[in-house]
């Protein structure tokens, strides 16, 4: 079963015209997404600075508390 | 907050970037598999060739798009954590959850579904293949619907409460956060405006063919399956949007007002058809002045309250409140914010401090004036006003462009049915047009969505300068400019690819 729909996959992407075009599209966007982006400019802002969700949580309530009443 | 105005500027640009990017894709993809399936389906039914020659091409059209567009929306979320996380964290599971059910499914839909659409000609029964193409559409209006739900509660949140102990806004009531009128208003709307553009794209593309004189039988057929379905859901695009309207004018007052540039409220107000706007400087209220505008008598009202003669609330009413209305102003709801943030504040205090009876009560005051947590930050009642302009002008392009369709649509039935539409060249041209144009209105559609209701980024809990990250400005300019760039490239490529295959033609088949 699972070697018909290996094999499924495989005709698929062989027989494909604008297909493979579009493939490397794909594979190219989610390298610059994935391996340039995420990496180098889109950290996870409160994971990064935070080890844990207490601590996220209470800088989080900070910042929401913070302004002078 | 002592936030950089500059910051959340380039923050919201950044997001407006990339989700008009994102939008010029979701919608085609929406609606011309539904299309696709409802070709595949006569093909199947009368096992006519030239149906699955039909259903192939345009098959391949949705490859493309798809293939261009798969991802893009991935860059939203990466922005929520980054640049939005204040709000990430606030937002907590209610985001979360239908997120990752939109994650899921789109990643089951994309691996299996789409696979056996694509290669699945001749290797599984035809009955196979056409469920399997089915499921492609249902699937991918699936993976809308949770999205959809979660920008819906950003307008009008429900079915959650906070928990001042995670500072997060946890769901109580998943049905209330998924039924909310808001969100099956937003849903359908949406939806069927997408396949309204979708129509369009395919109708475009056949006159295309039509006037070259070339694939004149995919043509015609093409023209009478998305007009019959264009017109039947660009109707209902307007059911919808007046419904959203009515609902808008309940718990987004403001936006209406704004979407309206209604200044001062009025019994039995009229809605503005048509109207010549100018700034007035200096004015705290950010009104428009009208130099000329065509009225409707009492239509405003009855749009807003199914009542000819009822109240409309304008700016100036929302903002400095109407008693004799029953409107409360922003002034009332920006003390009752500050008691909210106060006592969330001394919550923590006297938690920390371990007294018990006084964070209790701390809580119930938080608890009674939650609602208008978000108005605590705003230093003056005029920040609550959205941009009036932009709105004002995008609901007009939406809703004008949105009846010139309907019409549009009508035309087509009619002439493709009677088989005269060969010879009114003009409307062809027009068609061919009309591609470009959909995609401005689907666009306009978002602004008065998402511009009209600003200053929130949650209605009334969090404006949108409180919920962003505190990063380096140059950093979020930095990132704006490599979306631009690597979404010009990407578009450029969409169109360059989409422009050969149609006119390659179907020749190619269906990959």
């Amino acid at each position: 079963m699972l070697k018909r729909v290996i094999r499924f996959y495989i005709e698929g992407f062989r027989s494909m015209t604008v297909g493979k075009t579009l493939w490397a599209i794909i594979l190219l966007k989610l390298f610059i997404m994935f391996a340039v982006f995420r990496l180098f400019f889109f950290k996870p802002y409160l994971k990064e600075k935070f080890p844990d969700d207490k601590s996220r949580a209470k800088y989080v309530t900070e910042q929401l508390t913070r302004k002078p009443l | 907050m002592n936030i950089d105005p500059s910051l959340v500027e380039w923050s919201r640009w950044q997001f407006a970037l990339t989700a008009m990017f994102h939008w010029i894709f979701v919608p085609l993809t929406l609606g011309i598999t539904f299309l696709i399936a409802i070709m595949e389906s006569i093909y199947v039914k009368t096992g006519d060739p030239e149906w699955k020659r039909i259903t192939k091409f345009w098959m391949t059209l949705f490859g493309i798009n798809f293939a261009i567009g798969v991802a893009t929306g991935i860059i939203l979320e990466f922005e929520f954590g980054t640049n939005w996380s204040n709000y990430s964290w606030f937002v907590g599971d209610i985001f979360g959850a239908p997120l990752a059910v939109e994650g899921i499914m789109a990643f089951f839909l994309e691996t299996t579904f789409i696979a056996v659409m694509f290669f699945g000609w001749n290797k599984v029964s035809k009955k196979v293949h056409l469920l399997s193409t089915w499921l492609v559409a249902i699937g991918s209006n699936l993976s809308a619907l949770w999205i959809l739900v979660a920008n819906a509660w950003m307008q009008n949140p429900t079915g959650t409460r906070f928990n001042p102990d995670t500072a997060r806004n946890e769901m109580t009531s998943f049905w209330e956060v998924l039924f909310s009128p808001t969100a099956i208003n937003k849903f359908l709307h949406t939806v069927s405006s997408a396949y309204l553009l979708a129509s369009i794209f395919v109708i475009g593309v056949s006159a295309w063919y039509l006037l070259k004189n070339r694939e004149k039988l995919l043509a015609r057929r093409s023209i009478v399956v998305a007009s019959v379905f264009g017109l039947i859901f660009g109707i209902y695009t307007a059911l919808t949007g007046d419904s959203s309207a009515r609902h808008m004018a309940q718990v987004q007052p403001l936006k209406f007002a704004a979407m309206e540039n209604l200044y001062e409220g009025q019994s039995g107000a009229p809605f503005v058809a048509v109207g010549i706007t100018r700034k007035v400087e200096n004015d705290e209220h950010k009104r428009l002045e009208f130099i000329s505008k065509i009225e409707i008598p009492n239509v405003l009202s009855y749009l807003a309250y199914l009542d000819p003669n009822a109240f409309v609330p304008g700016i100036k009413d929302l903002v400095h409140g109407n008693p004799g209305k029953g409107v409360m102003g922003v002034n009332e709801k920006m003390e009752k914010g500050r008691m909210a943030i106060s006592a969330l504040r001394s919550y923590k205090e006297f938690q920390a401090a371990g007294e018990t009876a006084k964070a209790d009560s701390a809580m119930k005051v938080l608890e009674a004036n939650y609602r208008y947590f978000g108005y605590g930050y705003f230093e003056d009642p005029h920040q609550a006003i959205p941009p009036i302009r932009l709105t004002f002008v995008s609901f007009r392009v939406m809703v004008y462009f949105g009846f010139l369709f309907i019409l549009m649509m009508l035309y087509f039935v009619y002439h493709s049915m009677r088989d005269t539409l060969e010879k009114r060249r003009w409307i062809l041209v027009l068609a061919i047009f009309a591609i470009p144009l959909v995609y401005l209105v689907s666009q306009a559609g978002w602004i008065v969505a998402e511009v009209g209701r600003q200053p929130w980024i949650i209605q009334d809990l969090m404006p949108t300068f409180a919920a962003v990250s505190h990063l380096e400005v140059s950093s979020v300019k930095l990132t704006f400019w490599l979306f631009a760039i690597t979404f010009t490239i990407l578009f450029i490529a969409e169109v360059r690819i989409m422009l050969a295959q149609i006119k390659n033609g179907p020749k190619d088949g269906g990959k």
